[in-house]
């Protein structure tokens, strides 16, 4: 199996810890990582682009910052990657869809605006399924990122690339964005944490849209703590999201040490056995992992989430419905891609079909059939109603239990090219991941073992809306255990 | 004119969409100014051009100022929603639309005309505005263009949409349901609603049918209207025009139609029927809004005095009843009458004055001054001739009519002493005295100029006429 994975992650933390005490500059940090990019990035190609003379800029000035006694920010000097549908000032933003190729946006994400406050070093944009739309990043218009553990294999999907560098080493974190599980499933097929906040926790100001209701921006990491903090970072209000929550909380590390005795965990028996496609290695270490919490003291036990059952039909009326509308402004008038035509109406035809790759114009489709005139209530309108109904499962097993688990992904990572013949065999995926995104709360996926293939396995710990910190601290422990 | 449509027992129908653009600082959903007539696309930022990832947040002046209007005409004000109305244009950045479907802010007023009529409202929501297409080519539309300007400073500029009943069934009422509208909505200060600026914006929708007919025929929506007047003459024309069909066997069909107001005729446009499906659904990038009861009771405390109630003062209180009223308070001059009725002046002779005498404005005068020029008038204290020069001066410097007219000389002259003038000289002028009797009235003139000239002008004129056929009658 050709690997590119390195032998051991260096924390986030931990290099925030070096180059807030000047044990080692920001610089050398970055260069560090630039030069594990410049030796992999053609294998694995994480990134869109490497924007090493701004990498290199910011980071001295974090050095300059620190040498001059200011203060600097909880990520000095840490190298993060930005998926590429997050806007990054004066850098091409592309959602790896040739409709942007080139486009520059004149503003920074919210959360992109926040990492560099923190202190981060930006080192580059990272690759993902064409606006988000996929599992496995092989609908990227500019060529798939292939698994640092095996590079014959998909990363997983849509932010494969920001998982994939950081399990390649070239960034200890990355940012991402999770629509349908779009961090937690390429978290569990590259080997990482990966984690969706609750729906309004984090920004969404600057982040491409897929679809509104269901879109968060989050982090990946090679720890859980890592990624709490990073998450810390990039959460709270922010006045220029209307959907984005007031209250947030803004510590999640607080209770991270503090195991699982006593917590209640209910293990979604809907999605352990009886899925399409999930494999007996996957069910054993989710099993594993649910021994694992029994024996540091936690209540175990299995529960049903009806609903679940039709998530995957309701996710994929309500995010194509929503995309279909989001991906309108794509019309070559303003910026981007624009191929001439006849006419006006031409023009926006010829631009958005040779702008569009085939899944995403598949969704557009999807997507406005289900919101046309005769047809909204027997699709949209059903397909909200499946929403209400999983939140009121989800708030009734809530009322007993502390956290949910189940599987993060059916299946490890598949080999290139394996399933993009049936979309339906792509969509399974996730199944696991679905739920969550549908009722707006967090989930976390992190590495649990491996498959006999040695490819890595994720298991996905569910926490009610806005109890971030008892998610951390149950993953922190299966964390602890699991190494 | 509008004999035409009522002839052979037609009636018309119409329902008015009135669109109209909030005087609020900013943008609906962004901090941008809302100005007009900045230069081209300087008032805009990655929320109103609807760049990737740009995301729009609710302006609360906006949302105030159109539950304000919906109270104003008597709507109820509720929980709302915003819907995004999807279609591709370049002047909408998003190819879509933020404005409100199912659930509007406000529903089921009304609008009470001058007249008294009640025009029943539909609805009245919000929405955000279009940019601004410029087609250079020769005839200033899209077909046939060289190329298309776009302007986005309008992209996002707060609208309230009102749309009417189909309960219009005279071109005066449009333009009057228009007018009153227009009053309303500048007593709220929540516009400038020029319609030659497109702060104010009107769209028919015509139909006609047979008296007695219940239902509703095709109707037909005329846009591209500036101006009260166009609006008349699109409705006529449009009338007119579906009369003519139905005579000839045929029906109009559904459609958009653009005023030409060069050629006085509207034109085909959009068919309505293969109209765009806008797949309407909850805008998710907001959240609903939910006025309190607290709110809305604040909001009925500080209504302004609705141009009907100010009428129905001024005719509870001075007892006029003509369109007179509607003009005062048209001119805002109804507080003033008002003042000078309360201070004694005669309601009729105050209305009167203002109408007549005062339409640019009272000036320096004062309520107090009016009364008392009004009571000086009536107790022939002044003449009528007098008096308007007094008021002259009043508006010009201010002051009282009483001491006003003592400065000008103006002293009116009594009955008696008039009398005694007559009869001195009937006594001096015998002949032409039997000659006026007999009948000859030419003679009049020759009377009341010989008393004029002995009063240096101040006699009035009526008086005289009065003590001279008086005289002549033996009374």
């Amino acid at each position: 199996m050709n690997s590119v994975t390195p032998e051991q992650y260096q924390s986030a933390v931990e290099i925030a810890d070096l180059v807030a005490t000047r044990e080692i500059s920001a610089l050398e940090i970055l260069e560090r990582h630039l030069n594990k990019i410049e030796e992999h990035e053609k294998d694995v190609h994480a990134f869109n682009l490497v924007t090493i003379n701004e990498a290199r800029a910011a980071a001295k000035e974090t050095d300059k910052l620190i040498s001059e006694g200011e203060t600097v920010g909880p990520l000095a000097g840490v190298p993060v990657a930005i998926k590429d549908n997050l806007c990054t000032k004066g850098i091409p933003t592309t959602a790896s869809s040739k409709i942007l190729e080139g486009w520059n946006p004149p503003y920074d994400a919210t959360v992109v605006r926040k990492l560099k406050e923190a202190g981060a070093t930006i080192v580059g944009k990272t690759n993902l399924d064409e606006f988000a739309m996929g599992s496995s990043t092989e609908n990227s218009a500019f060529g798939p990122t292939r698994n640092p553990h095996d590079l014959t294999c998909v990363p997983g999907g849509s932010s494969g690339g920001s998982a994939a560098a950081v399990a390649a080493g070239f960034a200890p974190i990355a940012i991402g964005s999770d629509t349908g599980g779009s961090i937690r499933q390429p978290a569990a097929l590259c080997g990482v944490v990966g984690v969706k906040p609750t729906y309004g926790g984090v920004s969404r100001y600057g982040l491409l849209a897929f679809a509104s209701s269901l879109d968060q921006v989050g982090p990946f990491a090679t720890s859980v703590k890592d990624a709490a903090i990073v998450h810390e970072v990039i959460g709270g209000y922010d006045p220029l999201d209307s959907t984005s929550i007031k209250q947030a909380p803004n510590s999640f590390v607080n209770e991270i040490d503090q195991g699982v005795k006593k917590l209640k965990v209910g293990i979604i028996s809907e999605l352990m056995g009886g899925i399409d496609g999930i494999t007996q290695e996957v069910i054993d270490q989710t099993n594993i992992a649910v021994s694992t919490l029994s024996n540091a003291g936690a209540q175990v036990e299995e529960v049903s989430l009806p609903a679940a059952l039709y998530c995957l039909s309701a996710y994929y009326l309500i995010a194509p419905a929503e995309a279909s509308s989001n991906l309108s402004r794509y019309d070559g008038v303003r910026y981007g891609l624009r191929v001439d035509g006849a006419n006006l109406q031409e023009m926006n035809v010829n631009t958005r079909t040779e702008g569009f790759g085939d899944e995403v114009k598949r969704r557009i489709m999807l997507g406005t059939y289900a919101l046309s005139a005769g047809y909204y209530d027997a699709y949209y309108g059903k397909a909200l109603k499946v929403r209400r109904l999983l939140a009121e499962n989800f708030a009734e097993l809530y009322k007993d239990y502390d956290v949910l688990l189940s599987p993060t992904s059916p299946c490890t990572a598949f080999k290139l090219g394996a399933k993009v013949d049936d979309p339906m065999t792509m969509y399974v995926n996730d199944v696991c991941t679905i739920p969550s995104n549908l009722v707006g709360h967090p989930a976390i996926s992190i590495p649990f073992g491996s498959g006999k293939d040695g490819m890595p396995i994720g298991v996905q710990i569910l926490a009610p809306p806005m109890k971030e910190s008892v998610m951390y601290r149950v993953a922190h422990t299966l964390e602890k255990a699991s190494q | 004119m509008n004999q035409e449509i009522f002839k052979d027992n037609w009636e018309l129908i119409v329902g008015l969409e009135v669109h109209v653009e909030l005087a609020t600082k900013t943008k609906l959903f962004c901090g941008c100014l809302n100005q007009f007539g900045s230069i081209p696309n300087t008032n805009v930022c990655p929320v109103c051009l609807g760049l990737p990832g740009s995301l729009p947040v609710v302006n609360e002046t906006a949302v105030y100022y159109a539950m304000r209007l919906g109270r104003a005409l008597r709507c109820s004000v509720n929980r709302s929603v915003f819907a995004r109305k999807n279609y591709f244009y370049p002047d909408m950045p998003k190819d879509y639309q933020i404005s409100q479907y199912d659930m509007p802010t406000n529903l089921n007023g009304y609008l009470e005309l001058p007249t008294g009529e009640a025009i029943g409202i539909e609805r009245a929501h919000i929405e955000e505005d279009t940019g601004k297409t410029t087609h250079i080519g020769t005839s200033g539309r899209i077909s046939g263009s060289d190329y298309s300007l776009v302007d986005y400073n309008r992209a996002g500029i707060p609208l309230i949409e009102i749309v009417s009943e189909p309960e219009i069934r005279t071109i005066e009422q449009a333009k009057a349901y228009v007018s009153e509208l227009r009053y309303i909505i500048l007593a709220l200060g929540i516009s400038d609603a020029k319609m030659e600026e497109g702060s104010i914006r009107v769209d028919a929708n015509v139909s006609v049918r047979e008296n007695g007919e219940d239902n509703l025929r095709t109707r037909c929506e005329i846009k591209n209207v500036n101006s009260l007047k166009s609006l008349g003459r699109a409705i006529e024309y449009e009338a007119n025009r579906h009369i003519s069909l139905y005579r000839n066997g045929e029906s109009p069909k559904q459609e958009t139609r653009h005023w030409d107001e060069d050629a006085g005729r509207t034109r085909s446009g959009r068919s309505k029927e293969d109209a765009e499906d806008y797949r309407y659904f909850t805008e998710p990038d907001l959240v609903p809004l939910n006025p309190s009861e607290e709110i809305i009771a604040k909001i009925d405390q500080e209504l302004p005095e609705l141009p009907s109630e100010r009428r129905e003062k001024l005719v509870n209180l001075t007892g006029v009843k003509s369109s007179d009223v509607t003009l005062l308070v048209e001119r805002n001059h109804d507080a003033f009458a008002l003042d000078a009725v309360r201070r004694g002046g005669e309601p009729e002779k105050v209305v009167k004055q203002l109408v007549n005498n005062l339409s640019s404005g009272p000036g320096a005068l004062t309520p107090e001054a009016l009364a008392q020029l009004v009571q000086m008038e009536s107790k022939s204290d002044i003449t009528s001739t007098q008096a308007k020069k007094v008021l002259g001066e009043l508006v010009q410097r201010g002051g009282m009519p009483v001491n006003l007219a003592a400065d000008l000389g103006f002293e009116a002259v009594r009955i008696n002493d008039l009398e005694n003038l007559v009869d001195q000289l009937i006594d001096e002028h015998s002949d032409e005295w039997e000659r006026f009797c007999s009948g000859d009235t030419k003679v009049q003139g020759f009377f009341v100029g010989q008393v004029m000239k002995s009063t240096s002008g101040q006699a009035d004129g009526k008086t005289i006429n009065k003590i001279l056929n008086e005289r002549s009658t033996g009374k």
